[in-house]
């Protein structure tokens, strides 16, 4: 079944704006001189949740079936755990790269 | 062959047509090779953070965010296009997507210009020629960071770089065939899965520029 059948046109123009105004906001917040976790964690934030409405509304995953969903996702769990895992090591027993 | 609305009928597992299902696939294993090269940036970076800058010290984050901005315009007409073929509208998707390819190839050329201006100031991946320093700093200046910045710099975004060359000419693919009226709005499958690509290229951008660029 083709996207967008079924139900009405996504607001992509909206989606747009409010991909244009986080970009604004992150260059901005990045200059803050706040203390460097609470940066990266904003950071992240505002890059993640525009990364969720590209791949909702311009992808279409929002309108595709949940098996979909759960393929989409799949790799989430992973890359969590590559990363965080290798850091907690670092925390561990010291930067010995 | 463009999948007509026969070839489209979703199979009984996935409930997507074979090209989509194919295409996400391949999207998922692309989130696999991002992932190892952002998650090696972040450890690199955790371990050794006297080898790179704080945000805008060597990068140029303004040309950056336009940048940013321009990929992120390319992704509103990609789904223009694919919106107007909905209804059937040959035009539209041959206006939007032309409109996207120009936007894409100046996302590249930007970079190329970035990559130049880059280099020529010694911000390079090899360690006996590296000798960045600050922007706007004066010549004989500390060097910032150490050839690690540039090296995971340029793989990154070098290879983000060349996902969004290989979707340009998949564009101006699609576009020509866009011309010979390969596309309706009851065959419109090859358009969807190439803004499947463009928008993922999108994403992973998203990504990049905050961590690279702003943390």
């Amino acid at each position: 079944m083709a996207t967008g059948e079924g139900h009405k046109a996504p607001p992509y123009m909206m989606v747009f704006g409010v991909l244009a105004v986080l970009t604004v906001l992150e260059v901005l917040f990045a200059f803050t001189g706040l203390p460097k976790i609470w940066l990266a964690l904003g950071l992240i934030a505002m890059a993640v949740w525009k990364a969720v409405l590209v791949a909702l509304y311009y992808m279409h995953l929002r309108f595709e079936p949940t098996r979909l969903w759960v393929m989409a996702l799949a790799p989430v769990p992973l890359a969590i755990i590559l990363v965080a895992v290798v850091i907690k090591e670092i925390f561990t027993t010291g930067s010995g790269f | 062959m463009t999948p007509t609305t026969a070839d489209r009928a979703p199979m009984a597992g996935m409930k997507v047509y074979n090209l989509k299902l194919g295409m996400w696939v391949f999207l998922l294993s692309e989130v696999m090779f991002f992932t190892g090269l952002i998650g090696a940036y972040i450890i690199l970076r955790f371990a050794h953070p006297e080898a790179f800058a704080e945000p805008g010290v060597v990068l140029n984050v303004p040309l950056t965010a336009f940048n940013t901005f321009v990929l992120i315009c390319s992704s509103v007409t990609m789904v223009k296009a694919f919106a107007a073929i909905e209804q059937g509208d040959q035009q539209g998707l041959q206006k939007w997507l032309l409109a996207t390819i120009l936007l894409g190839a100046f996302f590249v050329g930007v970079q190329i210009v970035e990559y130049t201006i880059l280099t020529g100031e010694g911000f390079v991946p090899m360690a006996e020629s590296y000798h960045a320093i600050a922007r706007g700093a004066a010549e004989g200046s500390a060097v910032i960071g150490g050839p690690l910045y540039g090296a995971t710099f340029y793989t990154m975004t070098g290879f983000h770089g060349a996902h969004v060359s290989i979707g340009v000419l998949c564009l101006c693919f699609t576009w020509w065939r866009a011309r010979k009226g390969a596309y309706t709005a009851g065959s419109l499958g090859g358009v969807e899965i190439m803004g499947l690509y463009w928008h993922f290229v999108d994403l992973v951008w998203i990504l990049l520029f905050t961590i690279v660029y702003l943390i």
